[in-house]
């Protein structure tokens, strides 16, 4: 709890968890999950650098602007995933593949 | 006076040019055009003439040339060659077209053709005066063929009619076999030589340029030129067909001048020839007037009776030049054109005046040259009787005539010549057997048609004389026709010295020693062979002219009988000896076979064998460039870029999966690899 | 001591609950995991003495977003969907890619000498952090209040017209 390395690791398997669920699942919803691993895992890094590397709040500033944008894009993608699945009945990205060559 | 000659020379031709191109749109057809060219021509070579009178030197000469052709070793000079010969054709030449040129106004009145015929006389005109000034063989050939395109526009006149326009092809073909030789002839010279001038040729002959056979062989090739052109046997048959044509073209063209024209040439060349070459001549020129007179004693038609006559006359001039009576040949030449010329013209207006009675009582099948529809005449045309009795006289031989003197002439030639060289006693039987004949037919001629009853006594009531235009030349030639113009000083009838024999004198022969020695042994015969043949020929014509008196004027002798007596004769005679159908079936018919046959082999064999196989070739090569385009270029070129992009773009295709995750695990393998690449 | 097992505690809820997110088969489990891993992070906040940012992500993640991911999966559930197994090809492969990013995160990790300020104390966070978004983070707070307005806007347009179930 006092390293920061320990953190980063933390940050870092969480970011790499997160990657993997929006590689690899077939659901809209569960890559947007994934998502939000990612963003968390880099909101961690933040606030750990803050507390080890620096002496202002300006890694707290970030995160609350990423805990933000996460929602906001939550919402709008929610938004997209619904109007999706009511047009096309499905929400399964390996569909959404109008844009193939 | 070169100047004067160049000026005579071209002024017939301007009036040919402006005729052609404008005749039509002149008043009168343009035909005074003519007629002033004509008449300045008469005047110019009557002031030569003059000039020649004044200066009375024999041995006069001109020339004047220049350089026309001169590639590198092809030299080739024009010019013109002016001597007394010269002076005197000239004459000749424009007084007899100046004659025909106006008896032609009334002739020719209202023929749709008017100007295109004085054009056509003019050109003839003009290509006459060349051939006579001609300085070489070069341009004597070039007018010598421009004579004979004249001779045919003019025969052809009226070409609607199919007659007409065969005569005129006729005439030109065979003049053509006879160019052949004279080609052959002068390329012989040439090559030997290397010039074309008479004078250069004189000279290397002289120095043993070209001798002996070789020689010979040159002079008679020359000769056939006038054998065609001169219609001599057997390149003959081309004349009487050419009286298809106007009668004044008769009397200018195959009386007077060209025909003439190889006498002329042969005149030019006399110095070259051999004796071998002048045994030849001798020989054609004596054979062709006996043979052609037998033809003329059975014709009817009153224009053939002249033309084969003519060939005769003709003959008579080549024999003379052949025995080496060079004066004589050529004095006969110039005294023929003004009684053959008359002739032709009072035939001209007999004809005129036949059809003109004819076409007046309806009577339009019968033929107005025809003899037997003739008679009594010379109560309705007396200046055209008269007229024509003189020239009969000359043509005949009787005293006071000019005919007479140049006859005589050429019969003691002969007759000299046999007495050096017994062994040609032929040539002198084919002379007076002529002169027997000739006074025969042509008085014939002119008791059936001036004499006697008229035959229609309708047709007869309406024929009336002719125009002034057609009598005055008429007058003009019978003038030229008495014996005074030609040997004054002298007065004598019976003597041919005068300014005649002395300004034409014979050039002596460059030929070799045997031809000169010939020549010298012939003058000597000439004095004491003179009295015998005067006296031989007059008794010969009075032989004929009796005979003809008592065939047609007396009638005491059936002529109709006689014929019937002489049938195989006869029959011989008045078919001309069938030589037109010897000709046809000899060398005609087997030509168009010949033809024939070649055209076969080109149309069947050449152009389905050789054209079409090309055409099959080519087909061929181009199916396989077909193949070649389509195959090779297109499959493999074309198809296969086009295959190596689709093939390309369908492996990359693959990652165009249109899945957002596999674009991010693209990503991320990219990281990955480029991580690699900066850590290690 | 105990310090230290809670922490280990924490970190282990994430780290396992990110795990269940990502190889869960159902959906529902991994909604639920998130939940976990979110409450998981926000220990770790506190451990961080970010406890405004625990406060923070607390509500808004799990109140907001988690809530809103259940609407959808609602919404959106079709047995027959969901429950189809994933590609093997997307799983190997991206397994394989992850784990190279987190071999290389990790070297990164190791390799960098981290500039750490040692023992230092926090200020006051909620008042500093309040501060600091009217003076030195003004603009950014604008334009975040812009983009949040521009997402409800967006959002609500979007729902309206799936709600009135206009064609594609």
């Amino acid at each position: 709890m006092n390293h920061l390395l320990v953190y980063l690791i933390i940050g870092a398997i969480l970011f790499v968890l997160g990657l993997f669920t929006v590689i690899s699942r077939r659901n809209a919803i569960a890559v947007l999950m994934g998502v939000e691993l990612i963003l968390n895992a880099a909101n961690i890094n933040f606030v750990a650098f803050a507390k080890f590397s620096s002496a202002t709040l300006d890694g707290h500033i970030f995160g609350i602007f990423v805990i933000i944008l996460a929602a906001a894009e939550a919402a709008v993608a929610l938004a997209i995933v619904l109007n999706i699945y009511n047009n096309f009945r499905t929400i399964n990205v390996d569909e959404a593949s109008s844009l193939r060559g | 006076m070169a100047t004067y000659a160049y000026i005579l020379l071209v002024l017939p031709l301007i009036a040919f040019a402006v005729q052609m191109f404008f005749g039509k749109r002149l008043p009168r057809g343009g035909d005074f055009v003519s007629i002033v060219a004509v008449l300045l021509t008469m005047a110019i070579a009557l002031a030569m003439l003059a000039i020649m009178f004044v200066l009375y030197n024999p041995s006069f000469t001109l020339e004047h040339t220049f350089q026309w052709i001169d590639i590198g070793e092809f030299q080739v000079s024009l010019g013109l060659y002016l001597d007394n010969v010269t002076l005197i054709m000239l004459f000749v030449v424009a007084l007899i077209s100046s004659v025909v040129h106006v008896y032609s106004i009334g002739y020719m009145e209202g023929d749709p053709g008017y100007h295109r015929y004085f054009g056509f006389l003019s050109l003839f005109t003009f290509s006459m005066n060349g051939l006579v000034l001609s300085s070489g063989f070069f341009s004597i050939f070039i007018f010598w063929e421009l004579v004979g395109l004249s001779s045919y526009l003019l025969i052809g006149f009226w070409y609607e009619k199919d007659s007409a326009s065969d005569a005129g092809k006729k005439a030109f073909l065979v003049n053509r076999i006879g160019d052949v030789g004279m080609l052959i002839g002068i390329m012989l010279i040439w090559s030997v030589i290397g010039s074309f001038n008479f004078q250069h040729i004189f000279h290397a002959v002289e120095n043993e340029a070209l001798h002996g056979s070789l020689l010979s062989i040159a002079g008679i090739m020359v000769f056939m030129g006038a054998i065609g052109k001169s219609a001599q046997f057997p390149l003959h048959v081309w004349l009487p067909d050419a009286m298809e044509g106007p009668t004044p073209v008769s009397a200018l063209i195959h009386a007077a001048t060209m025909v003439a024209a190889g006498v002329y040439m042969t005149v030019r060349i006399f110095p070259i020839l051999t004796v071998d070459a002048q045994l030849v001549i001798a020989y054609v020129g004596g054979f062709t007037a006996l043979f052609a007179a037998t033809i003329a004693v059975t014709q009817n038609d009153i224009k053939r009776v002249l033309a084969y006559s003519t060939v005769s006359q003709l003959g008579y001039m080549i024999m003379a030049l052949g025995v080496g009576h060079y004066v004589a040949g050529f004095f006969h030449l110039v005294t023929h054109a003004s009684f053959k010329a008359l002739l032709f013209l009072g035939s001209g207006s007999v004809i005129h005046a036949m059809h003109h009675g004819l076409h007046k009582t309806g009577k339009d099948d019968l033929d107005p040259q025809d003899m037997r529809n003739m008679g009594g005449l010379r109560r309705k045309m007396p200046v055209t009787y008269v007229t024509f009795l003189i020239a009969t006289l000359a043509i005949s031989g009787i005293p006071f005539t000019s005919g007479f003197i140049s006859k005589d002439a050429i019969l003691s030639g002969s007759l000299a010549f046999a007495l050096v060289n017994p062994q040609h006693f032929l040539l002198p039987v084919f002379g007076f057997g002529a002169a027997v004949l000739t006074a025969f037919y042509m008085f014939r001629q002119v008791f059936m048609t001036f004499h006697g009853k008229p035959v229609h006594e309708e047709a007869y009531s309406h024929v009336h004389e002719s125009p002034q235009t057609m009598l005055v030349p008429l007058g003009i030639l019978a003038m030229f026709s008495v014996f005074v113009f030609y040997v004054f000083p002298s007065i004598n009838p019976f003597s041919s010295h005068g300014w005649f024999e002395a300004l034409v004198i014979k050039p002596g022969s460059v030929a070799g020693e045997r031809a000169a020695e010939m020549a010298e042994n012939f003058e000597h015969a000439l004095h004491g062979a003179h009295l015998p043949a005067m006296i031989t020929s007059l008794v010969v014509a009075s032989i004929g002219i009796l005979l003809a008196y008592l065939f047609y004027l007396r009638k005491s002798l059936s002529a109709d009988r006689w014929a019937k007596k002489l049938q195989p004769l006869y029959k011989l005679s008045f078919n001309k000896y069938y030589m037109d159908e010897i000709y046809d079936s000899g060398i005609v018919q087997p030509f168009l076979r010949a033809c024939k046959s070649l055209a076969i082999f080109d149309m069947d064999w050449y152009d389905k064998i050789i054209i079409d196989g090309f055409a099959y070739v080519t087909r061929a090569i181009s199916r396989v460039s077909r193949w070649v385009d389509d195959k090779i270029v297109d499959g493999l070129i074309v198809n296969g870029i086009g295959k190596i992009v689709l093939f390309t773009g369908s492996l990359v295709r693959i990652f165009q999966t249109g899945r957002l995750q596999q674009y991010l695990m693209m990503m991320l393998f990219g990281i990955i690899i480029i991580f690699a690449f900066l850590v290690f | 001591m105990l310090g230290q097992i809670i922490f280990y505690v924490f970190a282990g809820i994430t780290v396992l609950s990110a795990g269940v997110v990502a190889f869960s088969r159902k959906l529902v489990y991994s909604v639920f995991a998130l939940l976990f891993t979110f409450f998981g992070v926000a220990g770790l906040y506190v451990f961080l003495e970010a406890d405004f940012l625990a406060a923070v992500q607390l509500l808004i993640y799990v109140g907001g977003v988690l809530v809103l991911l259940l609407f959808g999966i609602m919404l959106t559930n079709r047995v027959a969907d969901i429950n189809i197994s994933q590609g093997n090809t997307n799983r190997i492969v991206g397994g394989i890619a992850s784990l190279g990013m987190l071999g290389i995160t990790l070297y990164i990790l190791f390799d960098t000498p981290w500039n750490t300020i040692g023992e230092k104390v926090m200020p006051e966070t909620v008042s500093t952090i309040g501060e600091l978004l009217m003076t030195r983070w003004l603009l950014p707070f604008e334009a975040a209040s812009v983009l949040l307005l521009a997402a409800l806007i967006g959002a609500a347009m979007l729902a309206r017209r799936s709600g009135e179930g206009e064609g594609a």
